[in-house]
């Protein structure tokens, strides 16, 4: 079992209020991202469920027990960091298998347990090697191999992929997700990549200012944003938005449109008239980013090679059905 | 031609090496080597560098007038009590700084190096008054303390710019792990720590083996250590070189050893934080 709830979780260092206030139920097994820009409290908040912070307020449970007074290692959960954090001097080996001797395993039983964590990860080969030794997304297998060889109730990652190059991290990304699938355990995972967080996820966290500003699956944020940020947050390249006439039109004080939700017309069409700026051609996608004079700069995405070229003149009509209103205050108006 | 141009500066630079090397090394050479001519010889002009009558006399005669084991005994004890109790005090201290560091941990840093800054002879007198009064003038206990007293910050310093280097999530990995302060102690922070330790360790029995100013004005003979017995060799009735360097020599050889085993942890411990 890994339940977590968190009941209006407060977190301030001196007088700068870091978590505003959180509420949150996340499902046993699960998979939660945690995203939002840097510095919205993301690792905080994480780091609060991990007991390595202490909560200003509020309750964090686990399995229905309250935990803002059990230190880290007794609330059964184990974390995977952003710099690995594996001991240098110990083997790898010795890595996976320390919590279990803390534990105060018999030595054959961690001997077990670590050869079936290696295997899972492929590290067989390398037991007995040191940290030092390994290659970045070796070491990232062994800190996760860290994290599951004591079975916790849920899995904590701090952005564990953010030091891998890009084609090793879309490679961990799929491990990570099978494995917690294939364990069942909860996972909770921060990220500033907003990809991760939408590939990963069954529901992510959307954080800005130590605030959540939405949470939910990654197509209900993608479909129905609650506000601005979020809109703007989730998706790439980001949200349109447009104020002034086109906006009143629908009765809201801005509107929304994706890219790919942009109908991409030549001149002369109806819709909203602009000069191409620059033009991306990536086989697959097209890119276009668009003057169009008074409403701003608008990105337009079209699926497959469109042979327009920075200077000619487009139009680009909005598909009805797919835009996002919002109020004076950045809330979404629904209906 | 560029490789040329490396091999030639390869070449030259080492040769400024070496030649730097000697330079800060002939004192003690020719120390060596006074210490086995005659008097007479030791200070000749034109001065012979290798071609004299080598004899072993002056050591005789140094050991003779002064017991050299007693007070190479004396500094044994001095620098290394001091160095221990220095660490004694200086771990926790810094552990506390590095780990859990406040607001003013930065000052108080600071303040303790600023301590080192101050010209110890301007406390002499009240120092010297404070162990007269205490009974601690020529003792072991009292210069094991001055010592200790007096390394005290840079040892802190040091050790300091060590902890600071151990990563922080190590820490809470193995906090996560279920390690007690104690174990994370034992198991993760000491085997981290150990080269730091060593090298300050190191570097701290030098600075009290070599320590002369306390020593010399603190001490006279039952405590006396070796920077004593050297400079009992410089006398108003005049210099005799020849054993001077002979006591000198005794006197460094200990140190020399010990530097000799341990370069590489002393190297890491004088460059450690400048280089990453």
């Amino acid at each position: 079992m890994g339940q977590i709830t968190l009941q209006g979780v407060q977190k301030s260092f001196g007088p700068v209020h870091i978590i505003k206030g959180a509420d949150l139920e996340i499902a046993d097994g699960s998979f939660v991202v945690f995203v939002g820009p840097s510095g919205c409290g993301k690792t905080t908040l994480l780091r609060l469920i991990a007991g390595l912070e202490d909560v200003s307020g509020g309750k964090i449970l686990i399995d229905g027990k309250n935990v803002v007074d059990t230190p880290p290692a007794k609330r059964g959960l184990s974390m995977v960091f952003q710099s690995y954090a594996l001991y240098p001097h110990m083997s790898v080996r010795g890595n996976i298998g320390f919590g279990l001797k803390m534990a105060g395993l018999p030595k054959d039983e961690i001997n077990r347990k670590v050869e079936a964590a290696a295997a899972t990860l492929n590290l067989t080969p390398y037991l007995d090697r040191k940290p030092r030794e390994l290659s970045g997304g070796q070491r990232q297998r062994v800190a996760i191999g860290r994290a599951i060889v004591r079975e916790p109730k849920a899995f904590l990652f701090d952005e564990p992929l953010s030091n891998l190059d890009a084609a090793l991290r879309v490679q961990m990304r799929i491990e990570v997700t099978r494995l917690q699938k294939q364990l069942g355990t909860t996972a909770i995972y921060v990220t500033h990549d907003q990809v991760e967080a939408m590939t990963m996820a069954d529901k992510i966290v959307v954080l800005n200012g130590g605030k959540i500003e939405q949470y939910g699956s990654p197509l209900e944020l993608y479909e129905r944003p609650a506000n601005l940020f979020v809109a703007g947050f989730i998706g790439s390249p980001k949200m349109n938005f447009v104020t002034g006439e086109p906006a009143l039109q629908k009765g809201a004080a801005t509107i929304g449109v994706r890219p790919e939700h942009l109908k991409i017309e030549r001149d002369g069409g109806g819709g909203w008239q602009g000069t191409i700026a620059v033009a991306e051609h990536l086989g697959s996608d097209t890119f276009l980013y668009v003057d169009a004079g008074a409403l701003g700069m608008l990105t337009a995405r079209y699926i497959g090679e469109l042979s327009l070229h920075g200077g000619d003149r487009v139009s680009l009509m909005p598909d009805p059905a797919r835009i996002h209103r919002f109020d004076e205050s950045g809330n979404a108006l629904r209906g | 031609m560029a490789r040329m141009a490396t091999t030639r500066r390869v070449m030259i630079s080492t040769a400024a090496a070496w030649l730097f090397g000697f330079l800060i090394f002939f004192p003690i050479l020719w120390m060596g080597l006074a210490s086995f001519k005659t008097e007479l010889e030791a200070f000749a002009i034109p001065p012979s560098f290798l071609f004299f009558h080598w004899t072993t006399e002056n050591y005789a005669t140094v050991q003779e007038r002064s017991d050299y084991l007693h007070h190479a005994m004396n500094s044994i004890i001095i620098a290394g009590g001091s160095t221990l109790i220095a660490l004694l005090i200086a771990i926790p201290a810094a552990w506390s700084m590095a780990f859990s560091p406040t607001k003013r941990t930065k000052d108080i840093l600071l303040w303790m190096l600023s301590t080192k800054m101050m010209p110890p002879v301007g406390v002499l007198v009240p120092i010297y008054l404070i162990y007269k009064s205490l009974g601690l003038l020529d003792s072991r206990i009292g210069l094991v303390f001055i010592l200790c007293l007096g390394n005290l910050p840079i040892v802190i310093w040091m050790l300091f710019t060590y902890f600071k280097e151990i990563p922080r999530d190590i820490l809470e990995a193995a906090r996560m792990d279920g390690a007690t302060i104690g174990r994370e102690l034992v198991y993760v922070l000491t085997p981290m720590a150990i080269p730091g330790l060593a090298s300050t360790l190191l570097l701290n029995l030098i600075l009290a083996w070599n320590e002369a100013f306390w020593t010399l004005n603190l001490s006279t003979s039952s405590a006396a250590p070796l920077t004593t017995f050297i400079a009992s060799y410089s006398s108003p009735e005049g210099l005799f070189w020849a054993k001077l360097s002979a006591a000198s020599t005794l006197a460094i050889a200990p140190i020399l050893v010990l530097g000799w085993f341990s370069q590489k942890q002393l190297v890491r411990g004088l460059t450690f934080g400048a280089v990453k």
